[in-house]
Formats: structure tokens, C-alpha cells, sequence
């Protein structure tokens, strides 16, 4: 395999965000809920090196922090979405039958909502908290897994070695487990990576609308917010996080298409 | 041609009642009791009783679905909590502002992407490719609200071109008005540009590889029409399948642009209604979006034909 570069940049930058994310549990140069009156919107300098918030709070502090929960929260989504999805699918696409109309008639009609729409809704009714955040778009995004998988499923089941595992008097379910689910990885290794990215753009737009991690708690997309305001005393505070969101996505967006080449050498 | 029409409308049918079924029941999970939520924590035990019996709170959940569903069919979405207004109106005043800057961003990206995309395909592995590809990852990757406020602050607080904050309507002076919504658009076109040009790329790829083109290349054919007369049609089909989702997923997402630019679109009035526990709203707003990109996502198989004839054959 070639050193790709889509790789290269893509998995060195999704690395740097993880390290500082790592990092922020143990220390920040301030505490990033700390107030501190007297220093209240202060341009970069050599104490606040990303300058301070309106209430005098260290912007590269929050930044580390808001890196921590906004990869907490899109790794623990995606991980639900894939789980969710990954049953909903094999069910759907191993028992086919009426099993499987009633599954994808719900699936697709969940699909008919944007995904941020349906985790709008779903907020509506859980409440704006970090763990609602992981539970709505885990839901909003898990009908897209569940469709991938029980299209993979439904290619294998009839495949030889599945017949195979049949005829060797394996249980279905082992059938499923040991020889179904391995082969639907590689297109899921993708999809989990593109998804990771638009969960972290999804939870900073809700958190942006005041409907994420609600504050003090810094994320990326309530730290964008809350320098709206401040747009014409205050710019620096609209720079830093934005440029850290287009870095999570564009590292996620480089890992997608280079993992799609390597898994899919078609293309 | 009209088989294939009246079978796609058909099948939008059982997910247009799906898409009800969820939203009535997302709003039936909302945990309280939905009377008192409508009159507020002031009102006494019997007028939350007698807004159970007259909103018919105590029947069964299907009757009261097919009563919501009969009215909602009817037009009726019901009033807003906060303001009384009848939900169906506000929703179609608020749907024009975003209609319109979608319908024009989507517009302008897909004529600016398509060509790009294809130059693209064109050049595959050579610079300008190389280019191209950069450009339209890098756009896909830069989160909309976020471009939206840097473009606020070069063009609005440091040029001085634009305004920072606020709105006016078309039918009150266009002019005025278009000078706010430059920017909103402007965001979403450099945005969707970068989604629809990958997309046209690959499609076109694909394209190239078949051997018609090379017929076509060896009937003498200069490279413009190769790629206009025999390319662009094939590779249109999943480009514009993209740019379907694109439309829906933008009125889904259009809240967070409508908060920067400080616009009275539907996605503010969704989050607004979010914000009051404003259920009719909420409800109505999320039906009429979903209602919409089921719509328009059929608008695109049905033009499907019109670029690929062989979708009406399968």
C-alpha cells in the first residue's frame, strides 16, 4: 500500500485534536470555567495566548476543553449509531420477510427527516443536556447504518460460506455473528469515519443554537455563539473555534475518502 | 414514462404517513401533560380538564391521531402557544425568506460546481484536478455558520460593505433587501459548492470510462462535445440525486445560518419554538420540512428519466 496522502494529513490532524483532547483532562493553562472580571475581553497577549471570553475565561483553555467534550460526545454517538444500526440491519436483512418491511418502512421514513431536523425533535422532548445530544443523534444517525448494513447482509446471505456455516448446523445467530457481521466492516469503517464528522459539525451547529451542551461547559459551537455578539469589539473569539471544527472535518473528510480507496480499489 | 411517475408518487404515500405517525407521536413522548403545558403553570386543574376534553387528550392514541391527522389534512396545524397565530400561516410567511436563499444558493452552487466538477474529471490526476479536489474538500469541511460569521466580520465589521445584523422583506423594498441576504447565500454557495463538485467528479469518472466516449473521442468529437453531448447527461443522474439531498438537508440545517444573519426564516422560527415549548409549532414546522424534502427528493426521481431514459425501463 501506498503512503497516501489524504491519510497522511488526515490522520495526523484527527491524532493532534485527540492529543490535545487527552491532554485537557490533566491540564490547561487556566481553568477554562475560571472567571477572572478584571481581564475581560483581552486581545491574544502573552498570558492569554488566544486572547479572553467576555468573562475573562482563557479562550485557549475552553478550547482545549470544548475539544475533549466535542470528541467525548461524536465518538460516543457514533459508537451508539453503529450499534443501534448494526442490530436494526442484520435483523432486517437476515429475516427478511415481514420482518424486514416493518424495519425499513420506519427506517425510511426516520431517513425522510434531515438528520439534524429528526435530533432537533428528539432534543425537543429529551431536553438540551451533553447525553441528550449523544441520544438524538445516535438515533438520527442510526437508520443510515442499519440501511448499509442490511444492504451488505442481504448480498451475503447468499453467498457460499453462509451457506456453509448453514449447512454445518451453526446456529443462525452464530452464523450471523461469525461470518455476516465481519464482512460488513469495510464499508462501515468508512461510513463510521464520515460520520464522526458530521456528528461533531451536527453537535456544534445544536450546541451554536443554544440547543447542545448548554453553557458553562465550553464546546466548540457554544464558544461560537457566545462571540457572535462580540463580532465587532471581540473577533478573535469567532476564529479559533470555527478553524478547530473545520480541522475535525476536514481530517474525518481526508480519512473517509482515503480508507474508501484502500477498501474499495475499484475507484 | 407515466408508470414510473405514478409509481414513484405512489410509494412517497406510505413514508409521507410514516413521517406523520413519528412526529405525532415525538410530540405525544414530550414528558407532562400537554394541556398544561398549552396554558402555562398559572391555569387551575379545570381549565387544564376542560382543554384535555376539548383538544380530546383523553381518547384513545389512534383516535386521536386520525383527529390530528384529519385536521392537519385540512390545513389546520393548530395555534401557536405564545402568540395564538394560526400555525400554517406563520409556517408558509416564515418558508418564503428560506426559500428563497436555498433555492438561489442551490442554484448558483450546482451551475459553479457541475463544470467544476467535471474539469476536474476532465484533468483526473493532473494539477488542475488536484486543485479542484483541494478546493471542494476544504469547503465541505468549513461548518457553514462558522464561514458565515468570518465572512461577517471581513465584509461587514472590517470592509464595512454590508450590514452586521437585521432584515427587510422583498415585498417592502427588494433592493434593501437583497443587500441582506448576500451574504446568507453567498455562505451557502461557497458550502454546497464543495459536496456537489466531488460529486460531479466521481460521477463523471465513471462516466469517462465507458466505451461510448471512446467512440466518441474516435469519431473525431473535440473534447468540449465529448464531455457536454455525451459526459454531462450520464453523470447528471447521481449528481443530481446529491443535489436533492443538498435542498433537504439545507432546510434542516438552515437554522444555524438564519442565527448568524439574524434572518425570520422557518429555521429560527423552529429553534424559537424550541426554545418556548411551543409544541404546535414545533410539530407543524417538522411535518411541513419533512413534507417538503420527501417532495423534492420526488422531484428528483421524476427528473431522473428526463437525463437517464434507462431509469424508466428497470
Amino acid at each position: 500500500m501506498m503512503l497516501r496522502p489524504n491519510l497522511l494529513v488526515g490522520g495526523t490532524l484527527l491524532a493532534g485534536i485527540a492529543a490535545v483532547s487527552a491532554i485537557s483532562w490533566f491540564w490547561t493553562p487556566f481553568n477554562p470555567l475560571g472567571v477572572n472580571l478584571r481581564r475581560r475581553l483581552r486581545p491574544p497577549d502573552d498570558l492569554n495566548w488566544l486572547g479572553t471570553d467576555e468573562f475573562g475565561r482563557d479562550v485557549l483553555s475552553r478550547l482545549m476543553a470544548g475539544a475533549a467534550t466535542s470528541l467525548t460526545v461524536a465518538v460516543t454517538t457514533v459508537a451508539a449509531a453503529l450499534v443501534l444500526g448494526i442490530l436494526i440491519g442484520l435483523v432486517a436483512g437476515f429475516f427478511r420477510g415481514w420482518v424486514d418491511r416493518a424495519l425499513m418502512a420506519v427506517n425510511d421514513a426516520l431517513l425522510a427527516f434531515p438528520g439534524i431536523l429528526l435530533a432537533l425533535g428528539l432534543l425537543t422532548v429529551i431536553g438540551p443536556s451533553k447525553w441528550g445530544i449523544v441520544l438524538a443523534l445516535g438515533l438520527a444517525y442510526a437508520p443510515t447504518v442499519a440501511r448499509v448494513v442490511r444492504s451488505s447482509v442481504l448480498s451475503l446471505r447468499e453467498r457460499e460460506f453462509v451457506e456453509a456455516s448453514r449447512a454445518l448446523g451453526n446456529s443462525e445467530a452464530y452464523t450471523l455473528w461469525r461470518h455476516v457481521l465481519p464482512n460488513c466492516i469495510s464499508p462501515l469503517t468508512v461510513l463510521a469515519t464520515t460520520m464522526l464528522g458530521w456528528v461533531i459539525l451536527s453537535e456544534s451547529a445544536l450546541s451554536f443554537l443554544g440547543l447542545g451542551v448548554p453553557p458553562p461547559a465550553p464546546t466548540w459551537g457554544n464558544m461560537l455563539a457566545a462571540a457572535r455578539p462580540f463580532l465587532e469589539s471581540a473577533a478573535w473569539l469567532s476564529v479559533a473555534p470555527g478553524v478547530l471544527i473545520a480541522a475535525s472535518l476536514l481530517a474525518t473528510n481526508l480519512l473517509g475518502d482515503a480508507l474508501r480507496d484502500i477498501l474499495d480499489p475499484r475507484t | 414514462m407515466i408508470g414510473y411517475a405514478v409509481r414513484r408518487l405512489l410509494a412517497a404515500i406510505p413514508t409521507l404517513l410514516l413521517v406523520a405517525v413519528s412526529v405525532f407521536l415525538l410530540m405525544r413522548a414530550i414528558p407532562g401533560n400537554p394541556a398544561q403545558l398549552m396554558l402555562g403553570d398559572a391555569a387551575g386543574p379545570e381549565e387544564v380538564a376542560a382543554l384535555r376534553q376539548s383538544l380530546g387528550l383523553d381518547a384513545p392514541l389512534p383516535v386521536q391521531f386520525l383527529a390530528w391527522a384529519g385536521m392537519t389534512l385540512s390545513g389546520d396545524l393548530g395555534r401557536s402557544i405564545t402568540n395564538a397565530q394560526p400555525v400554517l400561516p406563520l409556517i408558509i410567511e416564515r418558508f418564503q425568506v428560506t426559500a428563497l436563499i436555498v433555492l438561489v444558493a442551490v442554484g448558483l452552487a450546482a451551475l459553479i460546481a457541475i463544470p467544476l466538477g467535471m474539469l476536474a474529471a476532465w484533468r483526473q490526476n493532473r494539477a488542475l484536478d488536484f486543485a479542484i479536489v483541494s478546493f471542494a474538500t476544504l469547503m465541505l469541511s468549513i461548518p457553514s455558520f462558522w464561514l458565515g460569521l468570518i465572512l461577517l466580520l471581513v465584509f461587514g465589521v472590517w470592509l464595512r460593505w454590508l450590514p452586521v445584523v437585521g432584515f427587510v422583506g422583498f415585498t417592502e423594498d427588494p433592493a434593501a433587501a437583497a443587500v441582506y441576504v448576500i451574504l446568507p447565500i453567498l455562505t451557502l454557495v461557497l458550502v454546497e459548492t464543495g459536496a456537489v463538485a466531488r460529486m460531479a467528479r466521481s460521477a463523471t469518472i465513471d462516466v469517462l470510462r465507458l466505451d461510448y466516449i471512446s467512440h466518441a473521442r474516435a469519431k473525431g468529437l473535440s473534447e468540449y462535445r465529448v464531455l457536454r453531448r455525451h459526459a454531462l447527461p450520464n453523470a447528471m443522474a447521481p449528481t443530481l440525486t446529491l443535489i436533492g439531498l443538498v435542498l433537504g438537508n439545507l432546510l434542516g440545517g438552515i437554522a444555524v445560518i438564519e442565527t448568524v444573519f439574524t434572518l425570520p426564516g422557518l429555521g429560527r422560527l423552529l429553534v424559537e419554538a424550541i426554545y418556548q415549548r411551543d409544541y404546535p409549532v414545533v410539530q407543524g414546522v417538522m411535518l411541513f420540512v419533512a413534507l417538503v424534502y420527501v417532495v423534492v427528493n420526488l422531484l428528483v426521481d421524476l427528473l431522473y428519466p428526463v437525463f437517464d431514459p434507462r431509469v424508466t425501463a428497470e
